[in-house]
């Protein structure tokens, strides 16, 4: 911060000495130019919460927010009895972030420990491109690797468990626990980059200061550099949660078809994969359904960066303090 | 002699490693296998028909290629005209922060949001309705961040010596921004525009109802020089066109796995290329990681 100020007075300084600099008509419509891209961003996000408002607020003047909310049955598409109810639908969203988060964290910490403290250099050279592709690869592949194995393997599974089960509605293997494994897979790379950051950027005395102690390198790592490092893997656990609630290519094929109770083995729906697989054919107001449940998911993405913001905003003061 | 604890403690560290490691590899290997029987001549320059007992993708390459190169027409200048405003116009204040917030805000949103907005504005409101300019403009909103964060950052690592430098010799701010910033920030630029072409080479959600999923290439067979011009330009971005991930999930959809594996591969081949030249890039231009 100091330094731009003192850059900023600096140029202040020399104009005066060129004489007309910020007055020539270049100059002027240089200036005006590049601020109106500055404020196309904010522009941008304020036209895009206007229009997700406008285009999810029908429905719920039409159906009601409680039946809305509060409703389990997903039938838009019934001619005789629609029924709108998302709250499976978003606790199917709840619960696969969690799990997906709860999978993915401590790999990706640990991957994370691993690159920055015990990796030979040789393999920290392999694993971190291997991680930077995982982050690079398109989430319809990742789709296609759930259904060609995940899928398969799960449904072995199933057939284990429910065997002569009469409540199990039989699902092939598109279930919640396939779709949890591709998101946990997904958010990998994020976790491992934002935790290995901050861990790298650790003031290398606590490590030294820790090991004078006798303390061993593995006791270091989770008793003094994870704890020291919690504001950076929090934001890498905030960004997982965005990242895993927003997916929605990637799961669409692999989580099934019915919006259930997300029970490990239900087929269900998520908020992103109800609006890709049912964008194609709805109409009316199932179609305004889905816009409203592009707003829970579009309300959900704010909290989740309020959240990030907050945990920086605290980090940078802690920092200064 | 190790403590018991500290052994297991590393060996779980070592096997989180290895898992990511092995998951990458796996993919890589497994996609391959299953994909690369499915790539040939006729794959990459064929169109889908049924008629003709072709399965290829040329249709979906080009959409591609006309999606990556249009997105960016909007959106490099845009992302780079920001970088320059925050960087070298603003006072740092409430205005900045406004819009260092929105853009990260604008780089936490899913596409499958940005797909709905776009079928609403850019399709409905704006009339461009399923079209490749509809995912163009969609994409544009989409990878600005990356290119606004990345032209900043290099901003960011000219000495201000040069802009003093620059200023002093009379130096009025536009040509000083146009002759030493901009070709100094260039390495960051690329960087962005690489980074961006592979989060629109692997977009799928926000293209699905934005560009649409037309797999068929422009006809120009016949037409005069004039009228192939306008069907390729004019005509082509008012039409709906599919990319090579949205064919690739439409044929998962339908079960043709061999061919969506062939794609797959194709995606791969791309994906490595551009993780290739972001790692050489960054390791030849980024000062700020050199010691």
């Amino acid at each position: 911060m100091q330094k731009q100020k003192d850059s900023n007075t600096d140029k202040k300084a020399f104009s005066i000495i060129s004489g007309s600099a910020g007055h020539s008509l270049p100059e002027v419509t240089a200036k005006v130019i590049f601020t109106v891209c500055g404020v196309l961003a904010i522009v941008a996000v304020a036209v895009i919460t206007i229009y997700m408002i406008l285009n999810g607020m029908p429905a719920v003047m039409k159906v009601g927010i409680k039946d809305i909310l509060f409703n389990t049955v997903w039938d838009p598409a019934s001619k005789t009895e629609p029924s709108y109810g998302i709250l499976y639908i978003i606790l199917t969203s709840i619960t696969g972030t969690f799990l997906a988060v709860l999978i993915g964290v401590p790999i990706g910490v640990l991957t994370a420990v691993f690159l920055a403290e015990t990796a030979p250099k040789k393999l920290a050279g392999i694993v971190r491109p291997a991680v930077e592709l995982l982050a690079g690869i398109p989430s319809v592949i990742y789709g296609l690797i759930g259904l060609m194995i995940l899928n398969p393997f799960m449904y072995k599974m199933e057939k284990l468990i429910f065997e002569g089960s009469e409540t199990h509605q039989f699902t092939g293997g598109s279930n919640l626990l396939s779709a949890v494994l591709v998101l946990a897979l997904m958010i990998l790379p994020t976790v491992i980059n934002i935790s290995e950051s901050s861990l790298r950027a650790l003031d290398p005395k606590l490590k030294f200061a820790s090991l004078a102690l006798g303390a061993s390198h593995e006791q270091t790592i989770f008793k003094v550099l994870i704890p020291a490092a919690k504001s950076g893997i929090a934001t890498a656990v905030v960004l997982g949660v965005g990242r895993a609630i927003g997916e929605a290519m990637a799961i669409t094929l692999v989580s099934g078809s019915a919006a259930n109770f997300p029970l490990p083995f239900n087929s269900v729906k998520f908020l992103t994969t109800t609006i890709v697989s049912e964008m194609g054919y709805a109409a009316d107001t199932h179609r305004q359904m889905l816009f409203t449940i592009g707003l829970v998911l579009f309300i959900f993405i704010m909290i989740v960066n309020g959240v990030l913001t907050a945990i920086l905003k605290k980090g940078a003061d802690g920092h200064e303090a | 002699m190790k403590r018991k604890s500290d052994m297991v403690v590393r060996g779980l560290i070592n096997l989180c490693a290895l898992i990511s490691v092995l998951i990458v590899g796996g993919i890589l290997i497994y996609v391959l296998v299953r994909g690369i029987g499915a790539i040939n001549w006729s794959f990459l320059t064929t169109q889908k028909s049924a008629l003709e007992g072709t399965v290829g993708i040329a249709g979906n390459i080009l959409n591609t290629v006309y999606i990556i190169v249009i997105s960016l027409v909007f959106a490099v200048p845009l992302g780079v005209g920001s970088a320059i405003y925050l960087n070298e116009y603003a006072k740092p204040g409430k205005l900045v922060r406004a819009i260092e917030f929105t853009t990260e805000t604008l780089a936490g949103i899913p596409s499958i949001i940005f797909g709905l907005f776009g079928y609403v504005f850019f399709g409905t409101v704006l009339g461009l309705k399923t079209s490749i300019l509809t995912g163009c403009l969609t994409l544009s909103l989409m990878v600005l961040p990356l290119i606004t964060r990345n032209t900043q950052e290099a901003l960011k690592t000219v000495p201000d010596s040069y802009r003093s430098g620059a200023l002093g010799m009379g130096a009025e701010k536009w040509h000083m921004i146009r002759t030493i910033l901009l070709p100094a920030a260039l390495p960051g630029i690329i960087t962005g525009v690489i980074l961006s072409i592979g989060r629109i080479v692997g977009e799928s959600a926000a293209l699905l109802f934005t560009a649409g999923s037309n797999y068929l290439l422009p006809k120009i067979d016949g037409l005069s020089f004039g009228k192939a011009v306008e069907t390729l330009t004019a005509t082509k971005i008012r039409q709906p066109g599919g990319t090579m991930t949205i064919e690739m999930y439409l044929r998962m959809q339908k079960g043709e796995y061999d061919t969506a594996f062939g794609i797959a591969v194709v995606l791969l081949l791309i994906v490595l290329v551009i993780n290739f030249l972001t790692r050489y890039l960054s390791a030849k231009f980024d000062v700020s990681k050199r010691d």
